[in-house]
């Protein structure tokens, strides 16, 4: 299981702020075009990715008990 | 250390006490930066902003922002809080206060920090304006994290 954090308008499209995916192990790609099949996240692309709270890149390995979120683009200040 | 340098607060930030977390002997200097919401952006009216953040994670970013300006300007003590939630108009959304020895890192390294905290920081700001809402991002551009992190405007 992979517990994915949505934030800002991800969270707003999927109408909820986490998802639990019955997943063992892919990378960070794989991940997101597995969620994109079942919730309406087509930004994903566009998104950056933290795995564990360290940013990660697409090619980067997603196992089971991580904690992956989504971060839009960010606006703080 | 028992003071919380970096922090994320639901409640309204008292920038006294950001300031005493960075007072010392040593300092000849304390700058402060305070973000306060605005009510007109470009003929746009803000009725109010929502911030919202992926908490622990900000407070990491923040930490690191922290490391970054301790290897960039040695003698420099940084303190941050943001604050999340609902913010009317002049609120306060972040203070960031910066102690030196001399006058010029302190005002170097707060300018830094405020700008690392849009590239890097968790953070999510929504505009509530008079006429509809909307989700704002700040960054424009979309390049690879060469460091296996956002470094500058990394993604739309």
């Amino acid at each position: 299981m992979i517990t994915i954090l949505l934030f800002a308008h991800l969270q707003e499209s999927v109408g909820k702020d986490r998802i639990e995916f019955p997943i063992e192990q892919l990378t960070v790609k794989e991940l997101k075009t597995a969620l994109q099949q079942d919730y309406p996240l087509l930004e994903l692309d566009h998104v950056m990715t933290a795995v564990n709270e360290e940013y990660a890149r697409n090619e980067s390995k997603v196992t089971a008990g991580d904690i992956v979120a989504f971060i839009p683009p960010v606006s703080g200040g | 250390m028992n003071e919380k340098l970096f922090e994320i607060a639901e409640a309204p930030i008292q920038i006294d006490a950001v300031i005493q977390k960075v007072e010392r002997r040593e300092a000849g200097a304390i700058t402060t930066f305070i973000g306060t919401v605005r009510e007109w952006t470009r003929g746009k009216q803000t009725m109010y902003l929502e911030y919202q953040a992926y908490i622990p994670m900000a407070v990491k970013m923040l930490a690191e922002i922290g490391e970054e300006i301790s290897e960039k300007w040695p003698d420099t003590k940084i303190a941050i809080t943001h604050r999340i939630g609902r913010l009317d108009i002049s609120e306060i959304a972040v203070v960031i206060a910066v102690s030196s020895p001399h006058r010029k890192a302190a005002y170097e390294a707060n300018e830094y920090a405020i700008e690392r905290i849009k590239q890097i920081v968790p953070i999510w700001k929504k505009e509530h304006w008079s006429d509809g809402e909307t989700w704002i991002g700040d960054q424009l551009e979309k390049v690879p994290y060469e460091s296996g992190k956002p470094n500058v405007k990394d993604v739309e």
